[in-house]
């Protein structure tokens, strides 16, 4: 399959189906890449495989693209490929592919469950831009009949916050959208904050929108609970110390790290929020607290 | 064996109790298994009525035999056998210390006791095997597994209960036993660490010994000498030199005639170990080589020759040093250097040969970054680091550690080593690393920890109090400009020299702990020994 097709499909995924996970289209489009791959050896698939999940972050930089095309591939090759034929080898990898793919699928229903009931009767809620998983759970606690208001952050520079306060408006879930200024304003009226995240660090920490962790700094000073939401497959091997320490190229968009020649110029779309001011991360793999998730990381990686 | 303490007593109460456990055991063959188990039952309670009493004071022989009866009628299995061996000197030595038993009858020769014993229990167990095995060995077996549990749990080792004078007698038998010469105390110590060791470098233990020694191995006593005057120092190379100077005495060792290599070389290296830790008190890196060494040892099945095990034994010794310790710091090297950005100020403190290792690793990959060297008295060990970069070409300043405020502004990160990682994420190294940890914490600079896996320990501390390690207080005496002042402390009897060896850093002033594993938070040091553990 070539690369321009693979990204042509993946972009097909993403126009098709806008609320699926930008990793889960990553990985449905790595599997048909499997299923359409042409080499000979298990040794020249694994290598196209990286490649074509290295073509992949070029086109969508995201934390999560690039931890969801590790966790698929470790999870593919992570069985018995002994069969003296290849196509039979191949079919084992498409089937773990499979099953994978429908395991996270069902991972953001999971976490919804789980978290809504963190919801209180008359609560007001503060998240950051536009997650879908945030949404899912908002959608949970208001089909359970729970009263609550939600204040979102505009999320300059794309706006992204009043996508996210039109698609709860949908829901009827009485809505604000502040200034990214209001933060620290809100925040004596608010009673839980609760975000998504691109990508979860080795030491509990989370990679998210640019605020997240003006967000958190907040909360933390007012004592108000930090929850994060995130799905299994964008736990990452990356250990960032500071904000400096964390990859260009998850900073930035891809077309500007191609394009661009100074970054210092650019406007960083992500930033990292340290785990001690994270109060639970909320994962199909359970609650969390930020220590227990390198436990985790550790027995999905080894 | 163990019990040649307080042979008398034993020998005494087992005469008197010898015709009832022969009763008890004619009763046992005779009836169902049902009596033997009601019987263990009853035996338990005693035994748990037994600790609660001797909790409360030290009673009555009754107990005790007691405890024999416990371990004369428990199955014979040789695993069962050595807790209650165990068991035995404890109880034993509590009786010796007070008043003997009703010392009536003539004492038998210990030696036929046991023979006598053996006899019964032999009889015992083909008895056993005559009815139904597999639900009467569990159920016998565990009544004799839970009351040993039920013995104290957790024993504290010795060298944290210097003011207790029972332990220090228990360890004064202990050392006589194996003809280890012991070393005592020096100096005022002050009082909130009374419980710990405190010796003088002027008298090594070393001269204590009568030369040839027996007992132990020359090269032992060198390496002792070389521990308690600080010649080899740093957690890495005691533990490579304990494993060398075993290499040789494995090379020079030779199995007595009815001995078998895998029981008596074990036994062979107890006073040597006691006779170190006498030097100087053991590091947990050299505990877990010891433990690793110990089990390589009893892993040599019999039939192997002496030439071929002692071959095996060497190769284990040098893998085990290749892989763990050689190996782990290429390991850790290559994810440390992944943290080392181009313009980076490095404070590092002390001498730690990682992280020394790490920053010349680091400045021959072309990374350019200067490095800031703390340091203390009175051991100055900061020194020879600097003297070690500088040699490779890096930039360095030096610094002492109370200007450690100052400098902290202009640093980027902090690399520290360790003496031992703790099942709780606490972190032992130094005295002054938790200091460093805390200001770093507060001007916001990132603090990483290198450590190899085999530093990991399994004992939990929160405070530097608990267990520590006192160095030679004349240490701290200093002469400037012709006049030495504490000269005569110990004349002043108001006045206590301390010299602390290492301290505790707890996790949340950790941001990073880089292991040959990986990058790992300090709080996922348990699930590490978890998987460690597993894989053993």
């Amino acid at each position: 399959m070539e690369d321009c097709n693979l990204v042509e499909y993946f972009r097909a995924q993403i126009r098709e189906d806008p609320d699926v996970a930008s990793a889960v289209a990553a990985i449905r489009s790595l599997l048909e890449f499997l299923k359409r791959d042409q080499s000979e050896t298990i040794l020249g698939l694994r290598e196209n495989m990286t490649k074509a999940i290295h073509r992949l972050e070029e086109t969508d930089s995201s934390v999560a693209v690039s931890s969801g095309g590790e966790l698929f591939l470790r999870f593919i090759s992570l069985t018995s490929l002994e069969h003296p034929d290849l196509s039979q080898c191949k079919n084992v990898m498409i089937e773990r592919g499979e099953l994978f793919l429908k395991k996270i699928s069902l991972s953001r229903g999971k976490v919804g469950k789980l978290c809504h009931t963190f919801i209180k009767d008359g609560a007001k809620i503060l998240t950051h831009s536009s997650s879908r998983v945030v949404l899912k759970v908002l959608e949970n606690a208001a089909a359970d009949n729970k009263r609550f208001t939600v204040y979102v952050t505009e999320s300059q520079p794309d706006s992204a916050g009043k996508r996210m306060a039109q698609k709860l408006g949908k829901l009827n879930i009485p809505v604000t959208v502040v200034l990214d200024a209001v933060v620290g304003y809100i925040m004596e009226k608010v009673d839980l904050v609760i975000v998504g995240a691109e990508g979860v660090v080795e030491s509990g920490g989370v990679i998210n929108k640019i605020g997240t962790y003006q967000m958190a700094v907040c909360s933390k000073a007012h004592n108000k609970p930090f929850y994060v939401v995130a799905e299994s497959f964008k736990f990452v091997r990356l250990y960032p110390l500071n904000q400096q320490d964390v990859p260009d190229r998850f900073k930035y968009k891809a077309d500007i790290l191609k394009t661009v020649k100074d970054l210092n110029q650019e406007h960083p779309m992500i930033d990292y929020t340290p785990p001690s001011l994270i109060t639970l991360l909320f994962t199909d793999l359970g609650v969390l607290t930020p220590s227990a998730v390198s436990d985790e990381l550790i027995k999905l990686y080894l | 064996m163990a019990d040649s303490d307080g042979r008398q007593v034993d020998s005494i109460n087992h005469s008197t109790e010898e015709d009832v456990k022969l009763q008890e055991v004619v009763q046992a063959k005779c009836e169902g298994k049902e009596l033997t188990k009601e019987e263990k039952q009853r035996l338990r309670k005693e035994k748990k009525q037994h600790k609660k009493n001797k909790k409360d004071d030290r009673g009555p022989p009754e107990k005790e035999k007691e405890k024999e009866k416990a371990s004369v009628l428990a199955p014979s299995k040789p695993a069962t056998q050595s807790p209650a061996h165990k068991a035995a000197p404890v109880p034993v030595n509590a009786s010796a210390s007070e008043s003997p038993v009703a010392a009536e009858k003539p004492a038998k020769s210990k030696a036929e006791q046991r023979a006598e014993r053996r006899a019964r229990q032999d009889t015992e167990r083909a008895s056993k095997q005559g009815k139904k095995e597999g639900g009467q060995q569990s159920a016998s077996s565990k009544p004799k597994a839970t009351p040993n549990e039920l013995q104290p749990v957790k024993r504290l080792p010795e060298h944290i209960q210097v003011d207790d004078p029972a332990a220090l007698k228990k360890l004064a038998k202990k050392l006589e036993r194996q003809q280890v010469p012991l070393r005592s105390d020096y100096g005022y110590k002050v009082s909130l660490f009374s419980h710990l060791h405190q010796y003088s470098r002027k008298n090594p233990p070393t001269q204590q010994i009568s030369i040839p020694a027996t007992v132990i191995h020359p090269s032992i006593v060198r390496l002792g000498l070389q521990y308690s005057q600080g010649i080899i120092a740093g957690s890495n190379a005691r533990s490579v030199a304990l494993l060398h100077a075993f290499k040789q005495v494995i090379q020079d060792y030779s199995t007595p005639p009815n001995e078998e290599l895998s029981r008596d070389l074990v036994n062979k290296l107890s006073p040597y170990i006691s006779f170190l830790s006498q030097c100087r008190p053991l590091s947990a890196s050299m505990g877990n080589a010891i433990k690793h060494i110990k089990k390589e040892i009893s892993n040599i099945p019999s039939q192997c020759k002496e030439e071929e095990a002692k071959r095996r034994l060497q190769e284990c010794i040098d893998s085990y040093i290749n892989e763990k310790i050689i190996l782990a710091s290429e390991a850790i090297s290559k994810y440390a250097i992944e943290k080392i950005s181009d313009g980076d100020v490095i404070l590092v403190y002390g001498c730690s040969s990682l992280v020394n290792h790490i920053l010349c690793e680091a400045f021959e990959k072309q990374r350019k970054f200067r490095v800031i060297v703390v340091d203390s008295r009175p051991r100055l060990e900061g020194r020879e680091a600097l003297r070690r970069l500088v040699k490779k070409g890096i930039r360095c300043t030096y610094v002492l550690i109370s200007a450690l405020s100052y400098i902290l502004p202009e640093v980027s990160k902090v690399f520290l080593g360790a003496h031992a990682l703790l099942a709780n994420g606490y972190v032992m190294s130094r005295v002054g690393t938790s200091q460093i940890a805390l200001v770093a914490k507060a001007y916001n600079v990132p603090v990483l920890v290198c450590c190899e896996t085999y530093k990991f320990c399994e004992r939990v501390q929160t405070d530097s109090f608990v267990s520590n390690e006192l160095d030679d207080p004349d240490d701290l005496i200093v002469t400037r400009n012709g006049k030495t002042h504490l000269e005569n402390w110990q004349t002043v009897k108001s006045l206590g020299l301390l010299n602390l060896v290492y301290d505790v850093t707890p996790p949340d002033f950790v941001d990073l702990v880089i292991t040959d594993l990986g990058m790992i938070p300090c709080t996922s040091v348990p699930v590490v020994l978890r998987v460690k553990n597993v894989d053993q």
